[in-house]
């Protein structure tokens, strides 16, 4: 892991926060599903670096350091 | 079109090797006439390697079945004569169409890269590429070239021995046998060489039922290429339209694995779906309709003593992506010298070795390919769905998730990268054409760079002079020097980069065998001489 940024990098953090849950107001669980999925994708097109991607890939699956 | 498919191509005929007292011994024996074992037979007999082609049957295969070849195929089948007839008859297409359950996200424009003799594919019906092989082995006979192609004679048993392989079998004369220093089993993803020798196949990473179907459309209809997730008509699978020359439009239904085959064959089933697809007011003629399965997978070598195996006998891969005869092609182009060099006693056995090495990994790449198109196209699991889903939504409003939508990756050639064939590299030169990689063709004097290759070992010398080298560590060469005035802008970017010289070995298949920026015959040598002497190389 050499590229992921863990420090702090999102500006207005609880602003973020808050418009990421809005998003999803209403929605069913598919539709939510559905949502998570475009924004992960969008994001991922953002990022465009491959090892960047895997490397949070990677990251998101280690489940021991969240739970 | 009708009579093509009546009229036997390679009737049976006596061989004076059905009268023989002992079997007579031949260098090689193909086994199966389809594309794959006619190119192979081509490719030896035109460097005068004698070759016997067996099939049980004596026509070209039924319906389209293969439709797409790829720019590879074409190069190599330019330089085994048939690359015009093929290019012309085809179809070239550009525009292309992706829906989404009932509506279009898109449409989009190949636009191939420029620089290059052939198109990145044609539509071709299997039955013309047949065609053109048996007549261009008709004409290399004309010339007198050794090869032969019997019809009627089904090969009913195999038995290895040492040096040799003894081949039974029947026609309608009754049986024979011969034998063969070398049998090439290109004899199909059913191939009964690979079950008479109780040969695996292993793999089966996954399974399917495509029903195909030829139409002729009896109104104007576009040449485009149109791919369907999940369509009201095919629910949960995929469909793809396709157009063909003879005004013959190709369909591919995805059916999935639990079905009732002989009952989705039948027309008033098939016809409701296809005027849903079309549309009700489109008027058609359904000519052809198939049920095609496959199962994705390989045999675990390609090569078992003095018997190999190539094309769909040796590897079986889903549709998507047009990799099946396009790999087989790429197959036998990768054996053919070989061979020639271990019959010619130039080149030690396990030369062959290298054929297994390196088409495994090509095959691996297809299986790995094609995989990744099943799973984009039939989700397997509910969050693959999701995100599927979420691609083909986005799709329709923003370029950056096309490049994501995967109904297939078009055939395009393997790089042998690690391959023991390959010598050394010179990391300025670019990437595309290292060592492993086929050449990239590029305009040159009147024609085109891969012409001037032909079919043999070539020194490539880009603004270098490599001295008169008409055999380097005994094998011929042939020397093609190309100084400034004639570089033009795409051999300059494919072979040159930000080097102002090159010299680049380059291997019958049109591989790269190794390159260099300055020219050292010894380095050369050394390299040729680690083709030839593979064996004792992997064992030091």
């Amino acid at each position: 892991m050499t590229k992921v940024n863990t420090t702090p990098n999102i500006e207005s953090p609880d602003a973020f926060y808050s418009d990421l849950i809005s998003a999803h107001d209403g929605l069913s669980r598919e539709e939510s599903e559905a949502l998570n999925a475009r924004l992960i994708l969008l994001m991922a097109n953002q990022i465009g670096d491959g090892a960047l991607l895997r490397e949070l890939i990677e990251l998101s699956k280690i489940r021991g350091n969240y739970s | 079109m009708t009579k093509l498919f009546e009229t036997p191509l390679y009737p049976y005929k006596p061989s004076p090797d059905q009268r023989a007292s002992v079997p007579v011994r031949h260098p090689v024996v193909v086994v199966g006439a389809g594309p794959v074992g006619l190119a192979l037979a081509i490719d030896l007999a035109q460097s005068n390697v004698p070759v016997v082609v067996l099939d049980d049957n004596d026509k070209v295969s039924f319906g389209s079945r293969a439709i797409c070849f790829a720019k590879r195929s074409l190069e190599i089948l330019d330089r085994l004569g048939c690359g015009d007839q093929m290019t012309s008859k085809g179809v070239i297409w550009n525009t292309g169409r992706v829906f989404f359950g009932e509506k279009q996200v898109y449409e989009f424009n190949l636009l191939p890269e420029e620089g290059h003799r052939r198109p990145a594919f044609i539509n071709l019906q299997q039955y013309y590429c047949e065609l053109y092989l048996v007549e261009r082995i008709r004409a290399l006979q004309a010339e007198g070239k050794p090869v032969e192609i019997r019809g009627g004679n089904k090969v009913t048993a195999l038995d290895r021995r040492v040096d040799h392989t003894r081949v039974s079998i029947e026609t309608m004369d009754g049986p024979y046998d011969l034998e063969a220093d070398w049998l090439i089993a290109c004899d199909g993803a059913g191939s009964p060489t690979r079950a008479m020798l109780g040969l695996d196949f292993v793999g089966r990473v996954f399974e399917d039922n495509f029903l195909i179907a030829d139409v002729i459309m009896k109104a104007d209809f576009p040449t485009e290429r149109w791919f369907w997730f999940d369509p009201p008509f095919n629910k949960g699978q995929s469909a793809l339209l396709h157009k063909q020359p003879d005004g013959v439009w190709r369909i591919d239904l995805q059916l999935g694995w639990d079905i009732d085959k002989t009952e989705e064959k039948k027309p008033e089933n098939v016809i409701p779906r296809l005027k849903q697809m079309l549309g009700d007011d489109v008027e058609f003629d359904l000519e052809w309709v198939s049920i095609y399965t496959f199962q994705c997978r390989r045999m675990e070598k390609f090569r078992y003593g003095r018997v190999i195996f190539a094309g769909d006998s040796a590897h079986q891969v889903s549709p998507f992506g047009a990799r099946g005869a396009n790999s087989g092609f790429q197959d036998i182009d990768n054996l053919a010298w070989k061979l020639k060099l271990v019959l010619d006693g130039t080149a030690d056995e396990q030369l062959l070795d290298s054929y297994d090495a390196e088409r495994v990994f090509a095959a691996d790449e297809n299986i790995l390919n094609s995989t990744r198109s099943t799973d984009f196209i039939t989700p397997k699991s509910e969050m693959s769905r999701v995100f599927r889903d979420a691609v083909l939504h986005l799709s329709e409003a923003h370029d950056f998730a096309r490049p994501l939508v995967n109904s297939g990756r078009l055939s395009v050639p393997s790089v042998y990268d690690g391959s023991l064939l390959n010598g050394p590299d010179a990391d300025e030169l670019p990437d595309r054409t290292r060592p492993g990689a086929p050449a990239s063709d590029a305009p040159l004097r009147d024609g085109w760079l891969l012409d001037h290759l032909g079919g043999w070992f070539t020194l490539l010398a880009l603004n270098l002079d490599p001295g008169a080298n008409d055999a380097i560590a005994g094998v011929p060469v042939r020397v093609l020097q190309i100084e400034s005035p004639e570089i033009g802008e795409d051999i300059r970017k494919r072979y040159l980069g930000a080097s102002d010289q090159a010299v680049y070995l380059i291997r019958p298949d049109q591989h790269v065998a190794a390159r260099w920026t300055a020219f050292d015959s010894s380095a050369v040598e050394n390299v040729m001489a680690n083709i030839l002497m593979h064996q004792r190389r992997r064992q030091a």
